[in-house]
């Protein structure tokens, strides 16, 4: 749960949270943030895209999409991460891209393996997405999980916590044989994407 | 394997509310269903990486960037960042951007009639030392005005972005200057309606940290979210 409480016994409360505004783009994006894979990298190359919409239908296009994945061995390049599983020095798992003007993000990467989730229980292969944008206050967290592992993301334990008719907000669908894997966020509404407190 | 060492949930209370009405761009932006709480796994307490061989010597200087010296009051902004327990944040990478001393972003979709600087792009990078502490050597922002109602203003703010260590670290934020007379008009500001959260914000003087003839220091520290205290390592 939330705390509703300030922390009694420490001054250090983080800092709050404001929109990244709608000039970040001569600031964050990068050249290489679309694309998180080299040619060494191992793997099955995938693309995922989606559009961002607001409550109304309209598309978001001064967003900001970042990513954090798992290499293909199902291991995060990071410290804490210590799984017997190989590191791939050419994968370091994040990427960053800005919505163009249809309100489109597109990155190039590769598909995770599966990592645990707690007490050895599995979680299905995924991809975790951070939403940044104007009139939006605070970062906002969500993931995408891959339509042909509906094995596995039957009994991933966060698909699980969230209702049955929402789930498809998370799962993209594989579009022809370069894989690309659609995921739409909608900010909103009706089809409202699930977003996570982390 | 050990399990995953748990971050403290959010603190509602200092944070802004995703829906804050009176920014108007919240009003369709922001989710109406509940957040979904997940526990932190390794995918929540991981995050991205970087190292010292992706930044350039000129990044955190901003008034180095081009021909000339940009035209304002030359500032230096220094500061730690912290997690919740009081524990330094180190090499970890801080993102800024601003407008110039007129008001003025570089970005092409900024249309205030104020003048552009050639002098000046507004965008620098650093990362935290081995005690998490950072410093910038940039000019004060101008205040501008923005569309969301009738003569409304921005107070003069830099834009922060940090990762911290984990994906649950991540945070965007804006720094402001002390005694900004435009803090009770501006709704971004105000969404955050705890003002003692509000005044975590602000950025101090600091006359330690002020050159002599040359530029004025500022403070600004800066808090992420921490491990939960009460949760041992096994």
């Amino acid at each position: 749960m939330s705390d509703t409480t300030p922390p009694q016994d420490t001054p250090y409360v983080q800092t709050p949270s404001q929109t990244v505004g709608p000039f970040f783009h001569y600031a964050l994006p990068y050249e290489a943030g679309p694309c998180l894979v080299g040619e060494a990298t191992q793997g099955e190359r995938i693309t995922i895209e989606g559009r961002v919409t607001d409550g109304d239908g309209l598309p978001v296009t001064d967003a900001l999409i970042e990513i954090w994945q798992a290499n293909s061995a199902g291991r995060y390049h990071h410290p804490e991460d210590g799984q017997d599983k190989p590191l791939d020095e050419t994968f370091g798992g994040f990427g960053r891209a800005p919505t163009d003007e249809q309100g489109v993000f597109r990155f190039h990467t590769i598909k995770p393996g599966a990592v645990p989730g707690l007490h050895n229980e599995m979680q299905a292969p995924h991809i975790n997405i951070c939403i940044l944008a104007r009139g939006v206050l605070k970062r906002m967290a969500t993931r995408l999980y891959f339509a042909e592992e509906a094995e596995a993301n039957r009994v991933d334990p966060v698909l699980n916590l969230v209702p049955e008719e929402r789930r498809k907000t998370l799962i993209a669908e594989r579009i022809g044989d370069t894989p690309v894997y659609r995921l739409d966020i909608c900010l909103q509404g009706e089809n409202e994407t699930v977003f996570f407190d982390i | 394997m050990s399990q995953p060492r748990p971050y403290r949930r959010e603190q509602v209370v200092g944070q802004p509310a995703y829906l804050h009405p009176d920014y108007k761009s919240t009003v369709k932006r922001s989710p109406s269903q509940p957040l979904v709480i997940i526990p932190h796994s390794l995918s929540e307490v991981t995050g991205p990486v970087y190292g010292h061989s992706r930044l350039g010597p000129l990044d955190a200087d901003l008034t180095r960037q081009h021909a000339g010296e940009p035209l304002g009051e030359r500032i230096i902004v220094s500061g730690r960042v912290l997690d919740e327990n009081g524990r330094p944040v180190p090499h970890t990478l801080l993102e800024i951007w601003q407008c110039n001393a007129a008001g003025r972003y570089i970005h092409v979709k900024d249309q205030h009639p104020a003048p552009l600087d050639p002098n000046f792009t507004g965008a620098g990078r650093v990362l935290t030392d081995e005690n998490g502490e950072y410093k910038f050597i940039t000019i004060k922002p101008g205040a501008y005005p923005w569309k969301n109602h009738h003569n409304a203003w921005r107070p003069a703010h830099i834009h922060f972005s940090l990762f911290g260590p984990s994906f649950i670290t991540r945070l965007v934020t804006q720094m402001y200057f002390p005694g900004d007379p435009l803090f009770p008009f501006d709704p971004i500001f105000n969404s955050v309606t705890d003002p003692r959260a509000a005044a975590r914000m602000i950025s101090r003087f600091d006359m330690e940290t002020t050159v002599p003839e040359w530029a004025l220091g500022y403070k600004f520290d800066i808090v992420l979210r921490g491990r939960d205290a009460s949760v041992f390592e096994d």
